[in-house]
């Protein structure tokens, strides 16, 4: 069985002109980046008419052997770390906060919930972040904390709550028909399904928090982005681009592993492909069976935008 | 009170602006790179699709303030004389457009398979099975993620602030310097004009959705 339902599987004429795309496209790719090589290495004259050395020039990679550099990388790695696993935890919880009161049975409290949520939703998180810097004082770490777990609570809230209502009725009306309270009905039986369900969509928005850790910038705090800033002005500007390759690398380290790991726990707890729910708001194939798409890296529930 | 919200109106004015246009020009140029990542992503060449792969995944785990860190203080490193709003532009548009292919490839994914399976057994090759059965089912699918990705584009925008655009963040942070005693306000002030894009864009996407879930 093809996997893939689109097209058929390629005779020897499409293999071979599959084959030729293919090379062409390596070497364009390749053309391309060796050209930016290129580009990269060649010595600039500056206004001055003074010569600099190309990007690859030894004299701006001489930082790498300094100790003082990888300790700073190191403790700003520790820092958006820090940031984002407190924001992370917060997160969570302002999202099952924000889950319940939209789900009250008070009209009045569904409403008040309704209007922040659309609030602290529809701002950027970089405004966000300043809102609880200059406002509350709250210091650069904890106003980056408090700002992304808002942010990121109204989001994982959203999904929290079409989780329970995607549940059957049923599920409900049985904890209530047993003698529970709609409050023990939702705690013990609506939320913990719900949860389980939009595990894979609350891990993917916490990628994005970890991401989102660098906006602290705007407020000094000395996470990892902040880290290739105070190194250049400590080393000179002259070692922008080598700085600047070294974050960028811890950066994707950071996200690619925690998106991995984001996958590898939805695919081990998160809702079987068709074992789910009737009303799952899922983004694989609407009949539960196969998508239409080969399932590539990027398979599971796309990252929420942001 | 109310001398601090006149005081600040032209700048913020100013600065909606330009944060219109950045949504504007970068939102466009973020679709139709992202229509291209997309068709590659489903494309029957596997070079295509292993490019348009990498291009994702690198895009999105690369945090926005780096995007713009490189196209504001690499780029012109390099030799580039651009001026930093089209650089921002490029930035807004290479970070945006994997979101935009993903919302697009969610979409095919969201129609039954069956539809494409039948498409072929009654003889339709690649392009007329995706043009003429599941691109015009998809379309209606996409819409509400993919304005959810122009939710978010709006809301980053506020990152080319920092990087030496005069939009609506940057003259935000200028007008709490200039105003001290009614910080809260200007903030609110500024917050209420994102929400003038956010919240009807929301509204319109999820008014779009009901009615997809209503047709299926």
């Amino acid at each position: 069985m093809s996997l893939n339902v689109l097209y058929d599987a390629p005779g020897p004429k499409t293999r071979r002109n599959s084959m030729i795309a293919s090379i062409v496209g390596v070497i364009l790719i390749v053309a391309f980046f060796f050209w930016m090589y290129l580009t990269l290495a060649a010595p600039r004259v500056n206004a001055n008419g003074a010569v600099l050395p190309g990007t690859f020039d030894p004299s701006r990679w001489d930082i790498l052997g300094r100790a003082d550099l990888w300790l700073s990388f190191g403790i700003g790695t520790l820092n958006t770390l820090r940031m984002a696993a407190v924001a992370a935890v917060l997160a969570v919880l302002i999202g099952i906060l924000f889950s319940f009161g939209r789900t009250s049975r008070f009209a009045v409290v569904r409403g008040v919930t309704g209007v922040v949520l659309e609030f602290v939703r529809g701002i950027p998180v970089l405004l966000m972040i300043f809102f609880v810097f200059l406002v509350f004082t709250a210091g650069s770490y904890w106003s980056g904390v408090f700002g992304l777990a808002l942010y990121n609570g109204a989001i994982i809230g959203e999904a929290l709550r079409a989780g329970v209502k995607s549940l059957p009725r049923g599920q409900r009306e049985a904890g209530l028909a047993v003698g529970l309270t709609p409050l023990k009905a939702w705690a013990l039986i609506e939320f913990p399904q719900a949860f389980r369900q939009m595990l894979p969509i609350i891990l993917a928005q916490l990628v994005v928090l970890l991401k989102d850790t660098s906006l602290a910038f705007i407020v000094s705090y000395p996470e990892l982005a902040r880290t290739i800033g105070n190194n250049r002005n400590y080393f000179g500007s002259r070692y922008m681009f080598t700085l600047f390759v070294i974050g960028l690398v811890i950066y994707l380290a950071l996200n690619l592993t925690m998106s991995w790991l984001a996958r590898f726990v939805a695919r081990r707890s998160g809702p079987r492909l068709g074992k789910a729910l009737p009303n799952t708001p899922r983004q694989i194939g609407v009949d539960g069976t196969r998508a239409i798409t080969l399932p590539g890296p990027g398979y599971g529930p796309p990252d929420p935008p942001h | 009170m109310i001398d601090a919200i006149i005081d600040v109106t032209p700048a913020y004015f100013a600065g909606f602006l330009m944060t219109l246009q950045l949504l504007a020009i970068s939102g466009v140029c973020a679709f139709a790179v992202g229509v291209l990542v997309a068709t590659m992503r489903i494309s029957p060449v596997p070079s295509l699709r292993l490019f348009a792969t990498v291009y994702t995944e690198v895009l999105r785990n690369v945090p926005l303030l780096l995007v713009l860190m490189f196209c504001a203080l690499v780029v012109p490193i390099l030799g580039s004389d651009l001026d930093y709003f089209p650089l921002a532009l490029i930035g807004l548009t290479a970070y945006t457009s994997p979101f935009v292919a993903e919302a697009i490839r969610s979409g095919f994914n969201g129609v039954p398979v069956g539809q494409a399976e039948a498409a072929r057994s009654v003889g339709m090759g690649f392009t007329q099975t995706v043009t003429l059965v599941v691109l015009p089912q998809a379309a209606r699918m996409v819409v509400p993620p993919l304005i959810n990705v122009f939710i978010a584009l709006t809301k980053n925008t506020s990152v080319a602030g920092i990087f030496f655009v005069d939009e609506l963040f940057k003259q935000t942070d200028a007008a709490t310097r200039d105003n001290p005693g009614s910080v809260i306000l200007v903030l609110i002030y500024a917050a209420l004009l994102y929400l003038v894009i956010t919240v009807p864009l929301g509204l319109i996407a999820g008014a779009i959705e009901k009615k997809v879930v209503v047709m299926r």
